[in-house]
């Protein structure tokens, strides 16, 4: 062979090395995460990636139903973590976790309005108002699963305007001003706190939310995935998660 | 002919590389449609069509695609006479302006919708106030967002069709007698026909297909706001087979429109 | 101006075409009478005619027709087009490729509101007229080059009109189907009663079809009479070309033509009768000896007239038959020719034009 094919070959083979070292400590980290951990995991992505600075954490967020779906498609990820049990529950039905999942958080609902409450709303029950623009997350997705069964438990039957597709895309609408009001997570009202008011649902008819988290069998980095994990549910990773309303389980 | 019956040398094979290429490239289009046709749960499908997420879906889809095309033709189609015949300043801005729905994401034209005919918007608070009509998250709102993102393609192809079109004969038709209004109708737009043709259903079908702007400018509510595309979109999260099932009924209607149209309609396009 | 049968055509204005020339032109067109405007292409016709028609307004001047004003800038009078009575047939008939021959040629009617069963009477009568009977279903696209040239005129008469303005009208024709249309076109302009605009870069339809020829060279009339004047004396260059071209009527038989002050051998040994004969200044030769080998005619002559015109030159022969010649003014020198000095002349047969007559009624 001469140099210059050499060279090329050599240069192939190094390529080749260097995508296949998945499986060490270091690299790329696909996380897919609800949609109400985006600050929240954004801040732990900050902190962890300077406490390991060989990682790059790729966040995915959506809704937990969503990434389910994803998931059960065959999407790469590491690691899921999920606003409910339920869409957890079924990607290990499907044998798509390795191990055992764990809740990491907890998160309480809160109905959120514009700043100003230009609608008057002081509790759930408003929500039955026919001329108010009342906002829910859709069905599936767990704050909308969670805010029908409190509204459920006040005996509210809610005159709603649309099913947001993820609870951020509910929360944008509210900012601007364009619904009257919508459940949320306390989270979430936190995170836009300025451009949102929050309200508080009574503890009776309040849902508490279980994010559970777990490495995912497909992992293509596996040994990141445990490190991210042991992370999130360190005392740093807690309080972390405190900072932005949640609570410890 | 050969005495086997074939033809031998006299007709030429088409050259295998283009065939081979050209087979990909369908198969680029069929594969996905085949993989779809694969999860219609075959038994269930009466059922589920029937169902009312699927009948309002459908219905709404067909409704406000609809008038967004009407919306387009009595608006659409006067911009695309000034822009091909008058000569104004600005003329440039103002094509960037009418192409820019093609290029930006729909969900930026949603986005921008809320922000201009939103309750809190530049027009909208206004409007509201004046008419107590509100776009947002009413099925007027999805008629709005199709028109959007859908008229473009009606402008865009009735102006290129007018500024090809030899506007001597518009002179000829004036030499006879026939008034502004009689040119337009009787020679204009029927010299335009296909291009108009090929324009209104480009038109539709986007109108048809349309999520993004829809979704963040209309909201999203079974019977009111929820057409095919939303339908589908969350189905996909919970009910595997309506989602399915409102696929094929968006491909079986969109083929079967695109397939019913003419052979000379397709050449304007 | 009013002509026996009714007011004409009173056109006197300017305007600039584009940025490059302006056109200035004075037409007075009486009911009747065919006036040609003649010119090379670019020349400005196919403005003038947007002018008349209504397509462009001028900037100076007046247009009048059938005693109304058509347009008059200075007394801010503009009439549209669709309100002038005149009936044009454009070059390229632009006949409505969507519509039948039928639509085509009652369109007129219908767009001033002729009811619909009184148009397609009309324009049947017309389409009868020009032997388009058995066409009236088919569409533009479908028909000949001379069956377009009809449609186009029938669509044009049909609306009754006060004047006919006829732009190339034979242009778009293959030269076999131009010679049989100008006579029908000859016959049908004779036949209109009113006042009659032709535009043509053809010099030979301009002779055979008009009373009155005015010559536009730039934007500018360059000259203007009657046919005779025009060929006779020729007062530009490119009048004197257009003169030029020698037009004999005669009667052929058996390949000689008697034109009267002679007999002319003839190649086309099929046509027999009336017929018209074209010769080309330049493809006669002239010699101060008697000409050697095959020019089937020849003659001793005298040289009536010459001009000379840069490298070329022109050259009226005398007696037995005038003609007019080109050569190269190098050639006048080398044969030393001059005013009365005599010459022999030769035409090759073949270069010697044959038409059947029929048709035309002047003489030339």
């Amino acid at each position: 062979m001469n140099s210059a094919a050499r060279l090329l070959v050599a240069t192939f083979v190094l390529g080749a090395v260097t995508a296949c070292s998945g499986s060490s400590v270091e690299g790329e980290l696909l996380v897919s995460a609800a949609a109400s951990l985006t600050d929240a995991f954004a801040g732990m992505e900050s902190a962890f990636e300077d406490a390991n600075p060989d990682f790059d954490v790729v966040l995915n967020l959506g809704s937990s139903s969503a990434l389910r779906e994803q998931i059960l498609e065959g999407a790469p990820a590491d690691v899921f973590a999920s606003a409910n049990s339920s869409n957890m529950d079924q990607v290990a039905e499907a044998g798509e976790i390795s191990g055992e999942a764990k809740i990491f958080a907890t998160n309480s609902l809160q109905i959120a309005v514009p700043t100003g409450n230009p609608a008057e709303v002081t509790s759930l029950e408003d929500f039955a108002r026919e001329e108010l623009l009342i906002g829910l997350c859709a069905e599936d997705v767990p704050c909308g699963d969670l805010g029908r069964q409190a509204l459920a438990k006040a005996g509210v039957i809610p005159s709603i305007d649309t099913n947001e597709p993820d609870v951020r895309a509910l929360l944008t609408k509210i900012e601007a001003g364009e619904l009257d009001a919508g459940i949320t997570y306390v989270t979430d009202v936190l995170s836009a706190s300025g451009s949102v008011e929050g309200l508080e649902i009574p503890a009776e008819m309040n849902i508490v939310a279980e994010y559970p988290i777990a490495t995912l069998a497909g992992a293509p980095n596996p040994d990141a995935a445990v490190v991210w994990v042991e992370f999130v549910l360190s005392e740093k990773g807690q309080a972390i998660l405190t900072s932005y309303g949640f609570r410890s389980p | 002919m050969k005495a086997d019956g074939s033809l031998g040398q006299r007709t030429r094979r088409p050259p295998v590389l283009l065939v081979v290429l050209g087979s990909i490239g369908l198969a680029m289009f069929v594969v996905p449609f085949v993989g779809l046709l694969a999860r219609v749960p075959w038994s269930d499908l009466p059922a589920v069509l029937a169902s009312d997420v699927v009948t309002d879906a459908l219905r709404l889809s067909m409704v406000t695609s609809l008038m967004a095309t009407a919306i387009a033709v009595v608006v659409g189609i006067p911009l695309a006479w000034m822009m091909a015949r008058l000569d104004f300043r600005g003329r440039p801005l103002v094509r960037g302006l009418v192409t820019l729905p093609l290029v930006l994401p729909p969900v930026v034209g949603g986005a921008a919708l809320l922000f201009a005919l939103g309750r809190r918007g530049l027009v909208g608070e206004s409007l509201e106030q004046a008419t107590g009509l509100l776009l947002p998250f009413s099925t007027w709102g999805v008629v709005v967002a199709n028109t959007f993102v859908a008229m473009p393609f009606l402008v865009i192809t009735v102006e290129g069709a007018l500024r090809n079109l030899d506007q001597r004969y518009e002179g000829a038709a004036a030499s006879l007698g026939a008034s502004r209004w009689t040119v337009l109708r009787r020679v204009t737009l029927p010299m335009i026909g296909p291009s108009l043709v090929a324009g209104l259903v480009l038109t539709w079908a986007r109108a048809f297909g349309e999520f993004g702007a829809t979704i963040t400018f209309a909201g999203n509510l079974q019977g009111r706001t929820q057409t095919l595309p939303l339908a589908v979109f969350v189905a996909l999260e919970s009910d595997r087979d309506t989602a399915v099932a409102l696929s094929l009924v968006m491909v079986v209607v969109s083929l079967a429109v695109l397939v019913g149209l003419r052979e000379r309609w397709w050449k304007a396009l | 101006m009013e002509g026996a049968l009714g007011p004409g055509l009173e056109a006197d204005f300017g305007l600039r075409r584009g940025d490059s020339f302006q056109i200035d032109l004075s037409l007075s067109i009486p009911a009747g009478r065919t006036v040609a405007l003649l010119g090379p292409n670019g020349a400005g016709k196919s403005t003038a005619v947007a002018a008349i028609a209504g397509l462009l307004p001028i900037e100076s001047g007046r247009i009048g027709l059938a005693g109304i004003t058509l347009d008059h800038p200075s007394a801010d009078v503009l009439i549209p087009a669709e309100a002038r009575r005149i009936g044009v047939v454009f070059q390229d008939y632009l006949l409505f490729p969507h519509m039948t021959v039928m639509e085509n040629v009652a369109f007129g009617l219908r767009s001033r509101g002729v009811n619909r069963n009184e148009a397609m009477e009309r324009a049947g009568g017309w389409l009868e007229r020009l032997d388009l009977t058995g066409l009236e279903r088919r569409k533009p696209p479908q028909l000949s080059g001379g069956q377009a040239q009809r449609v186009a005129l029938a669509r044009a008469l049909v609306i009754d009109p006060d004047l006919l303005l006829l732009d190339e009208p034979l242009a778009a024709l293959d030269v076999t189907t131009r010679v049989e249309l100008r006579r029908v076109l000859g016959r049908h302009l004779a036949d209109f009663p009113g006042p009659r605009l032709v535009i043509t870069h053809d010099p030979t339809e301009a002779f055979l079809l008009a009373d009155e020829i005015h010559i536009i060279e730039n934007g500018v009339v360059t000259q203007s009479g009657s046919p005779d004047e025009i060929r006779l004396r020729p007062r530009t260059p490119y009048a004197a070309d257009l003169a030029g071209s020698n037009l004999l009527f005669g009667r052929a038989s058996h390949g000689q033509v008697d034109v009267g002050l002679h007999l002319l051998h003839v190649a086309e040994h099929e046509v027999e009768g009336e017929v018209l004969l074209t010769i080309r200044p330049s493809s006669i030769s002239l010699h101060r000896t008697p000409p050697e080998g095959s020019p089937r005619n020849a003659w001793e002559t005298t040289i009536a007239v010459m001009e000379r015109l840069g490298e070329r030159t022109r050259i009226r022969t005398g007696p037995p038959l005038p003609l007019t010649v080109e050569v190269t003014s190098e050639a006048t020198g080398a044969l030393a020719l001059g005013v009365g000095e005599a010459v022999w002349l030769a035409i090759k047969a073949t270069e010697i034009g044959v038409e059947p007559q029929g048709g035309y009624t002047r003489s030339v």
